[in-house]
């Protein structure tokens, strides 16, 4: 897996019909066992795109490269036996039983019988369909089975890339729940590159490894999945995201530093009991977090405690509590929030590698993410102004 | 012998020129026939490069048309002129007769077989020629069997007529009939053969036909 070699390379490919621009300028590198989806409304260019590779159809401008030769220098016809091709009404041949459908590019390239026989055994096993459906004709089969025939056929003469266009989009959902299964358990254990249109972001983001975003013939992002749903590159691409989507995605990914509010309040250990009471009524708080000298975190000391110790030659170090939760800056948020949530924390520090306090997480900036969330981001430009007086206030109710 | 019934004339003309007859019947068949293949030689390839250049489909079947619309007895005068009296000129009227129904069902098979299908062939690698012979024409084969059905039985009913020129077969029988004191039971020995001919060649290709039916196509509506 170290280095993948590049198979296929568009460079400043277009596709002119009749002087209308159907793709223009595209740059996309595919490498060897990547899943890649192409994905756009209808007319984006994803399908004009993908069938430029087996050259069904020919660029206008640019050259694609296909294992370091350009295309135009390869016979369609051989091209095309090296290329898998899956397309929507899995364009079995209707008059041919599975057995001839799943060996007709093997025949193509005059295989021996006993060869083809052995071949059309294995690839329905892949199929997971059963041994005498061979001898059936594809019209006896149901849609998906079809379809489960479509893909493994692709797959007859060892083909290192397989192209599929809209391959499940004429089929039930629970059917294509299962095919993608089979395409994307395919694709690992066999380490296909594959090539994949669709216009399901669901689809896409099951099982693509590499995803491009067509719109209106222009490559808009061209990226792995997690990186579009972290920075969609346009208003275009949140679009076809849906809110949903990256709202889930957000959470997934935001770190705990994305969200905490900085400069806690705190205080050093060699620090008086008074000073500590001072400061915790000049940030309205009830409890503050302890640090030695170079900001290391140490523990907490809280109101209740100062209360029940108090006397006038005691410091903070003397009655702290060490026994605190702390969370790293790059952990994700979705774990602490868990923790805040339902543990019944009322705040969890913030602490970068060497222990060095540099923030705090609250319910109160768990409230801010769900409100960004709801509201849009736009609202609340400068959050650390508001939080954090607000959110450590919060913990004073239950003092 | 006149005064006989006339189903009795009927058998005494069969037994006593069955030969005559069954030579005649032979020769009808032929001229038929060969009139069918000749069409077929030429409408079956005409009508893949029409479906391949589909602009000139709607005007050569246009041309077609207007071929069928004329008489078949002008038909066979016309080209009397031109080829004199005999065989030969009956054998090209029947070509040109049945070159519509072969061409348009040439044309209208190769144009049904789906597109999809055509595509993923394609996208799998077949040359140009092996798309003909191992998708196209094995899909649209029935359907060009089809035109071939209606041709030949149009084609022995336009034979009978090919007596006027000369050309033998059952048809001569039926003029004679027609011309003779009496002549029925000439015109039923010519006619009645004629009639099963068409009947039987219709169901002899129809079971070739059901032969040529891409196998896969219909069996889930059975």
């Amino acid at each position: 897996m170290a280095t993948a070699k590049e198979i296929v390379s568009f460079k400043d490919v277009a596709k002119i019909y009749r002087g209308r621009a159907a793709v223009t300028d595209v740059n996309i590198t595919i490498k060897e066992g990547e899943f890649v989806c192409f994905i756009g409304t209808s007319g984006s260019g994803k399908t004009t795109t993908m069938r430029m590779i087996n050259r069904m159809l020919e660029p206008t401008k640019g050259t694609i490269i296909f294992k370091g030769k350009n295309i135009k220098k390869y016979d369609p016809v051989k091209l095309r036996r090296t290329i898998g091709y899956v397309i929507q009404n899995n364009g079995l041949m209707p008059h041919m039983t599975i057995k001839d459908n799943i060996t007709l590019v093997p025949k193509l390239l005059k295989w021996s019988q006993e060869k083809m026989d052995q071949k059309a055994r294995e690839l329905i096993k892949l199929a997971e369909l059963p041994e005498n459906y061979l001898d059936m004709f594809p019209a006896e089969l149901s849609g998906g089975q079809q379809q489960r025939i479509g893909v493994v056929r692709a797959l007859a003469a060892d083909q290192d890339i397989i192209l599929m266009d809209e391959p499940f989009g004429a089929l039930d959902p629970i059917t294509r729940d299962n095919l993608q299964d089979l395409v994307k358990h395919l694709q690992e254990t066999l380490g296909k590159t594959i090539v994949f249109v669709t216009h399901d972001m669901d689809e896409a983001l099951k099982l693509a490894t590499h995803i491009v975003i067509l719109d209106g013939g222009k490559v808009i992002q061209d990226d792995t999945p997690d990186n579009i749903l972290q920075h969609p590159a346009n208003n275009f691409v949140k679009n076809l995201l849906g809110e949903e989507r990256l709202l889930q995605a957000q959470q997934d990914t935001l770190s705990v530093g994305d969200i905490m509010s900085k400069n806690p309040a705190h205080i050093t250990l060699g620090k008086s009991l008074s000073e500590a009471i001072w400061e915790m009524s000049r940030h309205h708080v009830d409890s503050l977090l302890v640090t030695d000298d170079s900001k290391k975190l140490k523990g907490y000391i809280d109101l209740e405690t100062i209360n029940d110790h108090y006397a006038k030659d005691l410091s903070v170090s003397d009655i702290y509590a060490n026994n605190l939760i702390k969370v790293r800056a790059n952990s994700y948020l979705r774990d602490t929030s868990e923790r805040i949530l339902k543990q019944g924390y009322k705040y969890v520090p913030v602490v970068d590698s060497d222990n060095t306090l540099i923030g705090i997480v609250t319910r109160a900036s768990l409230v801010n993410v769900v409100f960004d969330a709801i509201w849009g981001k736009d609202e609340l430009e400068n959050p650390e102004d508001a939080n954090l007086p607000a959110s450590i206030t919060e913990g004073s109710e239950k003092a | 012998m006149a005064n006989q019934p006339l189903w009795n004339q009927l058998v005494f003309y069969f037994t006593h020129n069955g030969m005559y007859l069954l030579e005649q019947f032979g020769r009808h068949f032929l001229i038929s026939f060969y009139g069918v293949l000749l069409a077929a030689i030429v409408g079956i390839p005409l009508g893949i490069y029409m479906a391949n250049h589909f602009h000139l489909g709607d005007f050569i079947i246009s041309i077609a048309n207007v071929i069928q619309t004329v008489p078949s007895l002008a038909m066979l005068s016309i080209i009397m002129l031109w080829l004199g009296l005999g065989v030969n000129t009956v054998i090209v009227t029947i070509f040109l007769y049945s070159l519509l129904p072969i061409l348009k069902n040439t044309y209208t098979g190769m144009k049904n077989v789906d597109p999809n299908t055509i595509d993923s062939a394609k996208g799998m690698g077949m040359t140009p020629f092996q798309m003909l012979y191992m998708v196209k024409l094995p899909l649209a084969m029935s359907v060009i069997m089809s035109g071939i059905r209606t041709a030949m039985v149009v084609a022995i009913g336009n034979t009978a007529i090919g007596a006027f020129v000369g050309a033998g077969g059952l048809g001569d029988l039926i003029i004679r009939g027609t011309n003779a004191t009496d002549g029925a039971p000439l015109i039923l020995a010519g006619a009645l053969p004629t009639a099963i001919m068409a009947i039987v060649t219709d169901l002899v290709i129809g079971l070739l036909q059901k032969h040529f039916e891409p196998t896969g196509y219909y069996k889930t509506e059975e």
